[in-house]
């Protein structure tokens, strides 16, 4: 093994591993008592001073997915004796169960808006960032900072307007609309950082290819796309962290149709006030997707956020 | 006009690249690429803000439809140029934005620095470490109004064990002078992560040959770092600067979760404000002035800004 | 005016056809609450009758009023039916979202004095005091408090207080009194918890801060305009005992109240009440049945009692809403089928049974009413001294003005209550300027 200067010594990795992990222990613990919170019963998440041991319970996750009605003690009675699990604990709070809640569907119109529009952005984004990488195009400095402007524009400041044109279109509260609108916010992102990545792909590819007898647009796809794989993974990322979590617009612009989980999320109530354990677990099963999408694609995510800028 | 925008373009792009692309069918292919982006921005971004400039001459009101609509001609403008609680919004604004990126710049730093050092399982500890920014910031703004509660709440209790004070001593919420910093906790704790990403990436990129090369001069480690380190991710960082800036001018949603603008107008953002007139007064016209001076604002310190990234970068 | 006639005649022939029946789906907007999850289950009987099939939309409070104006605004056709807060009633009728309802009631004897006065005032009348519906009385709500009766029943905290004051420990008099009360609790250690007063509204985003600080204000001598001359308010809001009024409030949030209340509605109210933080909390009435279901705080451990007298009487803010037809559906006709069926005597008490505060006078003046829960007295006493915010349809920009205003005295501390108060004349004063009412 040969020496090499930029390898750090054991005692400087033992103490920035110490420090790394010191950190994200504070930082986790938010999100501990987050995804806590969703196993505990009402009264417990609000106890006064707050409870670190508790019995965990899955009243918040029977509560996130039903609509309950508190019924007087007579009129439980006669429900009868409750024959599944989850009767039994809203029973226990002196409710029924009287349908389901519309957790379910504001979840899937998150999944349906969320990745429909990180694939249309992608489409969309990989084609221009190509363009823009390759071609010689009018204006094109001009052009690329108008793209970026486009996202500097506070959502409530053009959202009567869209509001309004969306009326006029049908699109208002639907999940197209919601799908084009998060495409558009996200393209100026995906732009940015895809034609980074493929300024980085050397052109003598494609070129050996058109040599080849390959067209255009078959260079692109048979040899731009599979070498732009990691920037567009990394690219997605972004793109559907933005969408998926979107507050403003999913606010002012949605409501029974297409209304996506993050309105829904912090306003749901139980018993007089807020159920903290049932938002706790809507959050948690929430961030799930996510999760799993990144860590899945975590090895392109160092590289994507670099904007193609790495100079090696 | 030797110095015109399509000869510098035409200047930047390689001969031989120059060469292969001219064409018809290039020509095509440029703009069936680019064309259908460029349709969706002026349709979902442009077309809005023009229609918002239309708008901010007038006295319309969405929620009057009955009313005529008459040309105020600048009269919006004035107002909201006269008006000193806006300047509140601005000031708090302005607070907000440089000590949240005056931290996470100088917490991203250091954490990208330390995970750098390549100890082992540095790459799960990066993956924990992004989880916050996975959230919905406006289930993180619900969450954290609870973990402030300074009698059920997390946040009092955790400062009460290091500090020694007392968690029902102060109220980050609730305390004039405490608000305007929940707001900036909450936006580190959930963003740091990103421009920790940044400034890895960043560091990652600087080639070891360079770092032996200095060794090889002598040079010590601290001169390595102000010499080499901090001048090869400085483009990294104001990227990262320029997106967090960007997005932290627009907060809205973990703020109004937060705190609802209180106490009294203390964290109420430009864009809070903004909501209130346009959705809650529904003074259509008026708040359309508004967010075009935002967004004046806005895109004319990011246009000084990119140019100064770009000179970075050149460098 | 020409909308109204039109909506008339939209009425009459709704209301002649009413009987042809045929099956809708209609759609009923409220509020995200206990009491909406209620009307689901009772609706089931309207659904079983008619035939309908009822969907229900409902939106949180913070953002109900937002999203709700929003539908109305744009001319939306989400809702058929809308239990619409009690100030939207003048926007509603003088925007044309609602559907006047006095010919309906009048061809299916429905009649407003069956219900509540207050309530029919409040949540139907546009312009006020006059004959003009635009709704009917769905949901009767008020503010009024919730107390430990466990902890006041003490004997050491009883003689303690005895000692200090010279007067029992129990329901205050006076908002002087109450005042004392939340002092004597605040920071004392019960059952080895330090706990405070009472729970106050002082939320800043919506119109929490507004709600609570007017119980104080009515009852210091705070009016909204002159009675003799509409929209004169200058030394009507700001009159010396509004001051006072406001100068109260202010002592009670910093002398008597958990530290970090300083963002508080109804759900946090509830939250520290039951949490065992507070010995008394200011709510709307519509939490009281949650309250005595409490494992905890309910089943007798808890007294109710309405907001108390001030030096210029005694008044309480109403809450509650009406129920109303939305003149862009197309629906209409089941609409209006759907608030026959609710107004039945029967339909109203099994309403109330469920956890539903009915407005209808047939059910609160039932003998065995009172007692039946035992917040119902407190109920009736809360509803029979009750007043409203401005219904105004530019109730909007008041409300704001009032939350901005009063949030930056009470909370903020800055500046004095009088201060406060001419700000909010001043904001006001420019609101009906640019409506054209002065």
């Amino acid at each position: 093994m040969s020496y090499s200067v930029t390898e750090p010594s054991s005692r400087t990795k033992w103490f920035a591993g110490s420090m790394v992990i010191l950190y994200a222990i504070i930082t986790l613990l938010p999100l501990v008592w987050i995804i806590a919170t969703g196993f505990k019963s009402p009264s417990d998440a609000i106890a006064y001073p707050p409870k670190v041991v508790f019995t965990p319970s899955l009243e918040g996750y029977v509560n996130l997915f039903t609509e309950r009605t508190r019924v007087t003690p007579q009129m439980l009675e006669e429900a009868g004796e409750p024959t599944k699990w989850y009767d039994k604990i809203v029973h226990e709070q002196g409710a029924v169960i009287s349908g389901k809640s519309r957790y379910g569907e504001r979840f899937f119109n998150s999944v349906i808006i969320g990745f429909g529009s990180t694939l249309l952005c992608m489409i969309l984004g990989t084609a221009a960032a190509y363009a823009f990488s390759r071609f010689r195009i009018p204006l094109k400095d001009d052009l690329l900072f108008f793209i970026l402007s486009t996202r500097m524009m506070p959502p409530i400041a053009v959202s009567i307007p869209i509001f309004l044109m969306f009326r006029q279109l049908g699109l208002n509260d639907t999940h197209l609309g919601m799908i084009l609108l998060y495409t558009a916010v996200n393209l100026s992102l995906s732009v940015w950082l895809l034609k980074g990545f493929i300024d980085e792909i050397p052109i003598e590819y494609e070129e050996a290819a058109l040599i080849d007898g390959y067209t255009r647009f078959q260079a692109f796809y048979k040899v731009v796309l599979p070498q732009a794989a990691t920037g567009i993974a990394s690219t997605a990322i972004f793109c559907l962290i933005f969408a998926w979590n979107e507050y403003a617009f999913a606010v002012l612009l949605t409501s029974g149709t297409a209304q996506t989980a993050p309105p829904f999320i912090p306003t749901i109530i139980g018993v007089g006030g807020k159920d903290w354990p049932a938002v706790a677990a809507g959050a948690t099963i929430f961030l799930v997707p996510v999760m799993v999408f990144t860590i899945l694609l975590r090895k392109h995510l160092l590289r994507g956020i670099t904007f193609g800028a790495v100079r090696k | 006009m030797p110095n015109s925008p399509m000869e510098k373009v035409a200047k930047a792009t390689p001969e031989k690249v120059a060469k292969r692309i001219r064409g018809l069918s290039d020509r095509a292919i440029a703009w069936i690429f680019v064309a259908p982006s460029i349709f969706l921005l002026l349709a979902v971004n442009i077309f809005p803000l023009i229609w918002t400039i239309r708008l901010s001459f007038t006295n319309f009101r969405v929620n009057r439809p009955n009313k005529d609509v008459e040309w105020v001609g600048l009269r919006n403008y004035e107002r909201i140029l006269g008006d000193s609680d806006i300047w509140m919004t601005m000031q708090a604004t302005a607070h907000f934005l440089l000590w949240t990126i005056v931290l996470q710049v100088l917490i991203g730093f250091f954490l990208a620095f330390l995970i750098n050092k390549k100890f082992r399982g540095n790459d799960m500890w990066t993956t924990i470490i992004v989880f916050p920014m996975m959230l919905s910031p406006a289930v993180v703004g619900n969450f954290w109004t609870f973990l402030y509660q300074p009698q059920i709440g997390l946040f009092n209790y955790v400062v009460s064990f290091f500090t020694g004070a007392d968690p029902a001593s102060f109220s980050m919420i609730g305390d004039v002078h405490l608000a305007p910093w929940s707001i900036v906790i909450a936006d580190t704790w959930m963003w740091t992560p990103f421009v920790m990403l940044i400034c890895l990436a960043g560091l990652r990129s600087i080639p070891d040959s360079i770092y032996e090369a200095a060794e090889c001069d002598r040079a010590s480690k601290w001169r390595q770092f102000w010499t080499i380190t901090i001048p090869m991710v400085l483009p990294f960082l104001m990227l990262a600067i320029l997106f967090r800036g960007i997005e932290n001018f627009k907060m809205f949603d973990l703020v109004v979760q937060l705190t609802g603008g209180g106490p009294g107008n203390i964290t109420t953002l430009t864009s809070i404000d903004l909501k209130r007139e346009a959705f809650e007064k529904w003074k259509t016209g008026y708040s359309s002035a508004y967010a075009v001076i935002l967004f004046v604002t806005v895109f004319g310190l990011a246009s000084i800004y990119v140019k100064a990234l770009n000179k970075v970068k050149e460098r | 005016m020409k909308t109204k006639i039109t909506l008339t005649a939209i009425t009459l022939a709704a209301a002649a056809s009413v009987q042809t029946a045929q099956a809708d789906e209609l759609t009923l907007c409220w509020a995200a609450w206990d009491p909406a999850n209620a009307l689901i289950e009772l609706s089931k009987d309207f659904e079983e009758k008619s035939g309908h099939e009822m969907g229900f939309e409902f939106v949180p409070w913070p953002n109900f009023a937002d999203r709700m104006l929003n539908e109305l605004n744009s001319q939306g056709q989400l809702c058929d039916l809308m239990i619409g807060d009690s100030q939207w009633i003048g926007g509603g009728a003088e925007n044309g979202h609602y559907v006047k309802l006095n010919s309906f009631f009048d061809a299916n004897n429905i009649t407003m004095d069956d219900f509540i006065p207050a309530t029919v005032t409040g949540y139907s009348e546009w312009p006020k005091n006059t004959p003009n519906y635009w709704a009917l009385p769905a949901f009767g709500d008020v503010v009024g408090w919730t107390y430990r009766k466990d902890w006041f029943a003490r004997p050491e905290l009883q003689k303690e207080f005895m000692d200090k004051h010279d007067r029992k420990l129990d329901v205050p008099n006076s908002l002087d009194e109450l005042k004392d009360i939340a002092e004597f609790f605040q920071g004392r250690d019960i059952d080895g918890n330090t706990v405070y007063g009472a729970a106050i509204y002082t939320e800043r985003g919506s119109e929490g801060i507004t709600m609570g600080v007017t119980n104080a204000l009515y009852n210091y001598g705070f009016e909204y305009e002159n009675p003799e001359k509409p929209y004169e308010i200058e030394g009507f809001v700001n009159s010396e005992g509004a001051v006072k009024g406001l100068e109260f409030y202010k002592e009670l949030y910093d002398n008597g109240t958990p530290p970090g209340s300083s963002n508080w509605y109804m759900g946090e109210n509830i939250d520290a009440y039951k949490s065992g933080q507070v010995a008394m909390q200011m709510n709307f009435a519509f939490i009281w049945p949650g309250v005595e279901a409490d494992p905890v705080v309910g089943g007798g451990n808890s007294g109710y009692f309405p907001n108390p007298a001030g030096p210029y009487g005694q008044f309480a803010q109403l809450g509650g809403q009406g129920i109303s037809v939305v003149a862009y559906s197309e629906k209409q006709e089941a609409a209006l089928e759907y608030i026959k069926w609710f107004a039945q005597p029967e339909v109203q008490a099994k309403w109330w049974e469920l956890g539903g505060y009915s407005a209808l006078k047939a059910v609160v003046e039932d003998p065995g009413f009172a007692s039946s829960q035992p917040y119902a007295q407190t109920f009736l006493d809360s509803m029979a001294i009750v007043k409203d915010f401005w219904a105004e349809p530019a109730y909007a920009e008041l409300l704001l003005a009032m939350q901005a205003r009063m949030h930056n005295y009470v909370i903020a501390g800055n500046g004095s209550a009088k201060d406060a108060l001419d700000s909010l004349v001043k904001d006001w004063t420019e609101t009906f300027e640019d409506e054209g009412k002065l």
